[in-house]
């Protein structure tokens, strides 16, 4: 099935390119943009008996790999 | 809250009253280990700290010496080593930026840094591995965006580090002598500008965490301690802020580090003997909803305190707008000492400002530890154990660290990462040199000569480069200072780099104490780090690469039987010794100099040869002493440096009449490495010495 | 008078000022990316760093500030147009040379000294080095692997207009070990290695002086 990770800095923590996008594109002339914000998508296929194995496989990839879960939440979407 | 309950009695003595929730919090952080250097201040009392040179001396957020008439250089040492065991990058990135904005802080303007790390055995420890890949990542990241090169710095490693990496980093900076700017606010009326990062919840209680021991398995729990780092937003501050101090309209500056918003405003009123009057309402913040306790504590990063003449804000403004820098006129400077915050309209926060400026100190027991009991390690077979050695983290080649640094921007570095130490230049004529050294292993075993030796190869570092040392900076970094043994250490340490400190005429100008390098309850092996700073005249600059074909090799000192165990200093010889450098490398009678520790001799001139592209010839069996083979080649006594000079009588001459050992073991020259009790191809041990680390690290 | 651009971030900008004014007695000065005003300028020099903290993509938002369009003008009449490190990267993704820079294969940021072969002595920043030539400059970068598609290649090559190839070793990566190049014209010229590094002995090494002397040269003969 096709799996989508979606990878985001945790709440409270700073986002400086978010923050530099945000500002770049009120200078170039967008200054009604506001709080932009930034996130990671990983999209996969995993050959798996069922969405809940495919997902709890995925969780497992975000704690080894995909994500540093000391600065990152995740989300996963199996379709 | 980390107060102990005779803490707790004395704030409300002192206060007169209960304080309130907010100002509790205020007072866990100012009055934190990390803050108010409670158990270290008894001891580092004892430290010289005054000198001729001496600008602006240990007090402020980072020290200044004299270089010349119109130039001073600023500089600092700091750690950052319970954030980086945590999240790395980020911990080792926000270390760079605190030492940092400690420099422009006084006016100057950062110039190089060093960064001198210990890690846990990457070779068996997996973790060790990934903080070593992660640490090195975010100094590069940081250091290299904001253009400060990163240009020396020194890594060991130890299962001793395993839980708990040092991550110490030295920044130097150059301000005209007579424009150093204090962290303090003399003047009332004066207002207070909040500039850089709005604030956010980076870091709450970052301060208090980095005075606890780290317990395996809380790490999620201290997620929120973790600051991000935004070297875009620190190089906008080093850029407005040269411009800032350039109108003259500055009265005073603190940069926002270690206890955040508290610290700094508190601090810069209190050393002005004044007080602050401050208004929350005015502080920009990245989310509306924050609560005045996450206010004043927050750890945001890249944030300076900046007091400006009554009137002149506007000049200050101005430039800041042109940097796209926030800023916020947040408070007044007042005369009544007292240190007050209004929320909305209510006063939240009414403390004399000494209270929070002036913590109680301990004096805390101590209890010895004897010196370790070594077995020395039998070699069997020379060559293999060269060879062997040669691969160890701690002795081959750094190249895959320094690589990562942007080691030449703004023009500078004329002696580059790789040699004894870093050279810098600041005029046409000279430049300043930093070296750093400590054997944490050494100082296992024995605090006492341990420290010393640290001192004493910092120092030895810059002499080898031509540099007559004018000051040092200091990370003491040590376990907790709660269990006696630990104490004992570190006042040990203080002890013996007070004595070599006089002996050697070299004041300290600022400094850093890391206590709770302990995890599970065990310490590390005592840290006690020093940088040297010196001061070189270009067309006077030595480096340690063998020369010429043909050229003597001299060994300056004498090798006693200290190959295993922590090997003795005697701070008077050391003197000697290096008075003796100095002089043969600046009456040219000497080719190449390097300062002898790690390894001993064999590794000492295998390096000599590596940074030459050329092999030699020496007879070790030749060398004085009643020392059997493997001490002559790995003995690591201190005070030796080996020399080499296309005449060596000169050389041996000019020590023999100062009473120092001095003996010519051979010339350099060819494609092998000749030791006389073995010999091996240059190129062999090279490519050990340049894949040591590389091939454990991807 | 050359002109040094300045962004939020370039860090390289007075060493560029430095090389031109100390080292080769020329009139140099900064010109910060508000001003765009960029009249009255024999040259510019698009100096390195992380120009916004190099968010986004290398060069990305700077090459999209409004004063892009002065430099394009300005090197549409013929003035010469000098891209160094995360210059290049900003001409690049600015349109004024072809290509792009991507991360370096290893993926860590390198400093060292590389050896370049000089493969174009035409250009306003080569027209004194010799063709064939071998050169040591340093480079620092962590998004220096130049690429482009095999169209653009072909015509890079039949112009003429590859300028610096790695030699011996290529630290990056990048596409048939391109160091630098220039456009059509020759007066636009992007390298990643940095010139302004080595155009004195003590820093070790002279070869980056001739760029900016060649630079001065080509104003003088216009």
């Amino acid at each position: 099935m096709d799996v989508e990770i979606t990878v985001k800095l945790k709440k409270g923590l700073l986002n400086p390119e978010a923050r530099t996008i945000g500002r770049s594109l009120n200078l170039l002339g967008y200054k009604n943009v506001s709080d932009v914000d930034t996130k990671k998508v990983f999209f996969m296929k995993i050959d798996a008996s069922s969405k809940d194995v495919a997902k709890k496989q995925a969780d497992e990839m975000c704690r080894r790999l995909l994500t540093n879960p000391v600065i990152e939440d995740y989300e996963i979407v199996t379709k | 809250m980390s107060l102990t309950d005779e803490e707790i009695g004395i704030a409300r003595t002192r206060l007169g009253r209960e304080p309130n929730e907010i100002e509790w919090a205020m007072l866990d952080v100012m009055w934190s280990e990390h803050c108010a250097y409670k158990s270290s201040r008894p001891y580092l009392k004892m430290f010289p700290t005054q000198g001729k040179d001496i600008l602006l001396p240990v007090g402020d957020d980072c020290g200044v010496v004299r270089f010349d008439e119109k130039w001073g250089i600023a500089i600092g040492m700091e750690s950052h080593n319970h954030p980086s065991a945590i999240e790395p990058v980020a911990g080792a990135a926000t270390g760079i930026g605190g030492i940092v904005r400690d420099i422009i802080s006084k006016g100057a303007k950062p110039i190089a840094c060093i960064d001198p790390l210990r890690l846990g055995d990457i070779k068996r420890d997996e973790r060790s591995k990934y903080l070593f890949e992660n640490i090195v990542k975010g100094i590069s990241s940081y250091g290299n965006c904001i253009g400060v090169p990163t240009i020396g710095g020194e890594a060991e490693f130890s299962a001793s580090f395993n839980k708990n990496p040092l991550v110490n980093v030295v920044c130097v900076g150059l301000v005209e002598a007579d424009k150093i700017v204090k962290g303090a606010a003399p003047v009332a009326g004066d207002t207070m500008m909040l500039i850089g990062s709005k604030t956010g919840r980076d870091g709450i209680h970052g301060v208090t965490f980095a005075s606890e021991e780290l317990t395996t398995g809380k790490e999620e729990e201290v997620r929120p301690a973790v600051q991000i780092e935004d070297p875009l937003s620190e190089k906008l501050l080093i850029d407005s802020f040269m411009e800032i101090y350039q109108t003259g309209a500055v009265r005073g500056c603190k940069d926002l580090g270690g206890g955040g918003f508290t610290c700094a405003t508190s601090e810069i009123a209190f050393k002005g003997g004044k007080g602050a009057s401050i208004d929350m309402d005015k502080i920009r913040l990245r989310e509306a909803d924050m609560a005045p306790w996450e206010i004043v504590l927050s750890e945001t990063q890249e944030r300076m305190m900046l007091v400006v003449k009554k009137g002149r804000e506007a000049e200050v403004e101005k430039i800041l707008e042109k940097w796209d820098v926030p800023y916020a006129r947040i408070g007044v400077i007042t005369d009544e000492p007292r240190y007050i915050i209004k929320h909305k309209g209510k006063v939240i926060v009414d403390m004399p400002v000494e209270m929070l400026g002036d913590a109680p100190t301990f004096n805390r027991p101590c209890e010895p530890i004897p010196k370790a009991k070594i077995t020395k390690t039998r070699i069997t077979d020379l060559k293999r154990y060269f060879l062997s050695l040669l691969k160890e983290p701690n002795i081959a080649c750094k190249k895959w660290i320094y690589e990562q640094y942007d080691n030449e921007v703004q023009d500078r570095t004329v002696i580059k990462p790789g040699q004894d130490g870093s050279v810098t230049r600041i005029t046409d004529k000279a430049g300043i040199a930093l070296g750093t050294g400590c054997n944490s292993a050494h100082c296992g075993i024995d605090a006492y000569e341990g420290a010393k030796e640290a001192l004493a190869e910092a120092i030895r570092n810059i002499i080898a480069v031509g540099a007559k040392p004018i000051t040092i900076v200091d990370c003491l970094n040590f376990g907790n200072p709660e269990k006696p043994q630990a104490m004992w250490q570190f006042k040990t340490a203080v002890e013996a780099l007070t004595e070599g400190m006089k002996a050697l005429d070299v004041p300290v100008v600022s400094g850093n104490v890391s206590f709770y390098n302990e995890s599970d309850g065990k310490a590390i092996d005592p840290s006690p780090v020093v940088t040297a700073l010196g001061k070189v005249e270009l067309d006077k600059m030595m480096t340690m690469g063998l020369k010429d074909e043909g050229d003597a090799i001299i060994l300056i000192g004498e090798t006693k039987p200290e190959f295993c165990g922590a090997p003795v200093v005697d701070f008077a010889l050391e003197k000697k010794t290096n008075k003796l450098i100095l002089e043969l490398i600046g009456e040219k009678k000497v080719s190449a100099v390097h300062d002898l520790s790690k390894g001993g001799l064999a590794v000492g001139l295998a390096l000599m040869a590596f940074k030459g592209g050329k092999g030699f010839a020496v007879d070790v069996a030749k060398m004085r002493g009643k020392i059997d083979g493997s001490e002559k080649l790995f003995s690591e006594s201190n005070a030796r440096y080996v020399v080499t000079a296309k005449s060596a009588a000169p050389v041996v001459e000019a020590a023999k009449k100062v009473g120092l050992a001095a003996q010519v073991l051979g010339k350099s020259g060819g494609e092998k490495l000749h030791y006389g009790l073995f010999e091996t191809s240059l190129s062999e041990a090279k490519k050990n010495w340049e894949n040591g680390l590389e091939e454990l690290l991807i | 008078m050359i002109g040094v651009l300045q962004f939020p971030g370039s860090n390289c900008d007075l060493d560029v000022i430095h090389a031109l004014r100390d080292v080769l007695k020329a009139d140099a000065k900064l010109v910060f990316f508000k001003e765009q005003d960029l009249s009255g300028l024999d040259g510019l020099v698009v100096p390195g760093g992380f120009s916004y903290g190099d968010h986004l993509r290398a060069g990305a938002v700077a090459a999209k500030m409004p004063v892009l369009d002065n430099v394009r003008e300005f090197a549409a009449e013929g003035k010469p147009v000098l891209g160094i490190c995360n210059g290049f990267q900003i001409l690049c993704e600015s349109g004024l040379l072809p290509g792009a820079l991507t991360k370096n294969t290893s993926l860590k940021f390198i400093c060292k000294w590389v050896e370049m072969e000089v493969c174009n002595d035409t250009s306003a920043f080569t027209m004194e080095y010799e063709k064939g030539q071998t050169v040591r400059m340093p480079i620092a970068h962590g998004e220096g692997r130049y690429f482009c598609d095999e169209k653009t290649l072909a015509q890079l090559k039949k112009n003429g207009q590859i300028c610096f190839r790695y030699k011996g070793e290529n630290p990056n990566g990048a596409l048939d070990n391109i160091a630098g190049i220039c456009n059509e014209e020759g007066n636009v010229l992007g390298l990643m290695p940095h010139p302004e590094r080595c155009s004195e002995k003590i820093l070790g090494g002279e070869d980056g002086r001739k760029m900016f002397e060649c630079m001065l040269g080509y104003i003088k003969s216009r």
